[in-house]
């Protein structure tokens, strides 16, 4: 047996930062995670544009102090089809299930034995795939642009599609605010005494 | 009595985990994920059983060929990773409990059942659009991936529109 490679643990030491702070976030909760289709509870919103505006910002200013060469980041290929198709059953499983994969995990290991159902779900989905693969073969390599950013797509510089997020997302948790507070009712748990 | 904490602020806890993101991309050259980890055990899992039929199958050789381990691998660590720091954050919030967390109208039986067929969903989408919510919407996202940017508004467009059927599995 030879050690772990120094990737292995970097990897490891990453992932135990981010279930450390999904758990933090709530997103452990498969009630917390629904509730963002019900409009009671945009949790799942705020973190995720958060998490992705950190990233992009921090992507280009590390890029622009020549810390980090944008080049050798792998960008995702895109397939627009089955990633289209794929979004409508993974948003379907999703609302059904109350946890998508990395969730799951977080649930799981904090005693959700909802989770753990679900995550046993998601093994025998993508089982499912494997055996059908054959048939999927040639949808799932259809309509490929290969890795392709919005702003290359669009014809506009790269930073002016980071404002555009920055905007969109500044924009996004205006209105999360807004929606979530019309939705604040006295619960058990946080009444005021009298 | 355990007293559980309130979580994070959401923003504070975002911020956190972009950060994670970022250290990803700079360290790595690459994002996070998850639902990688989940096709690397079940492609480990086949390869056991059933040798001939994994090296048979095109879409397991993506984890199988050339005799490699698929459980060998930088995402099958990260979701090792995930375990350990949700972990650590629940026993110190006080949130380790053993539930079915469901809807208040919801029946135990009736939730894992649901629980289980939209991840059957999740596991097969997942596969399909290569990736899931860190792998493409997320980690793709903050890349401004077209093909990320496409799954994430798809699972919101299908949620929201899925979300009134099941209204009493949640609310």
């Amino acid at each position: 047996m030879t050690g772990l490679s120094e990737s292995l643990w970097l990897a490891l030491f990453l992932g135990v930062g981010f279930g450390f702070f999904l758990e933090r976030a709530g997103l452990g909760s498969s009630v917390k995670l629904a509730a963002q289709f019900y409009l009671t509870d945009l949790a799942v919103f705020k973190v995720m544009f958060t998490a992705i505006v950190t990233a992009l910002v921090g992507l280009a200013a590390l890029s622009a102090l020549g810390v980090v060469d944008l080049a050798r980041i792998e960008l995702p290929r895109t397939f627009v089809l089955p990633q289209l198709v794929g979004g409508l059953v993974f948003g379907v499983g999703f609302v059904v299930g109350g946890y998508c994969p990395g969730t799951g995990c977080v649930g799981m290991v904090s005693g959700r034995l909802d989770a753990m159902v679900v995550v046993a779900g998601m093994l025998a989905g993508s089982f499912v795939f494997a055996e059908a693969y054959p048939l999927l073969a040639t949808f799932y390599q259809a309509t490929p642009l290969g890795p392709v950013t919005l702003p290359e797509l669009v014809g506009i510089p790269g930073w002016a599609g980071t404002l555009a997020v920055v905007a969109l997302a500044g924009g996004g948790f205006a209105l999360a605010e807004r929606i979530e507070r019309r939705h604040v009712l006295p619960s058990p748990g946080c009444q005021e005494a009298p | 009595m355990i007293v559980r904490k309130p979580y994070a602020n959401p923003y504070a806890a975002g911020v956190a985990l972009g950060l994670v993101l970022l250290t990803a991309f700079a360290v790595m050259g690459h994002g996070i994920g998850a639902s990688g980890a989940i096709a690397s055990t079940v492609a480990a899992g086949v390869e056991a059983a059933a040798p001939a039929h994994a090296d048979a199958n095109a879409y397991f050789r993506n984890w199988t060929s050339g005799g490699r381990n698929p459980l060998d691998s930088w995402i099958v660590f990260e979701v090792l990773g995930i375990f350990a720091g949700a972990f650590i954050s629940a026993a110190l919030a006080g949130r380790l409990s053993r539930t079915v967390e469901r809807g208040p109208r919801a029946l135990t039986r009736e939730r894992m059942l649901w629980g289980f067929g939209g991840g059957v969903l999740m596991g097969f989408a997942s596969r399909l659009a290569r990736g899931c919510t860190s792998g493409q919407a997320l980690t793709g996202g903050a890349l401004l991936s077209v093909g990320s940017w496409v799954f994430m508004l798809a699972i919101f467009a299908a949620g929201y529109a899925v979300a009134p059927l099941v209204r009493r599995q949640w609310t």
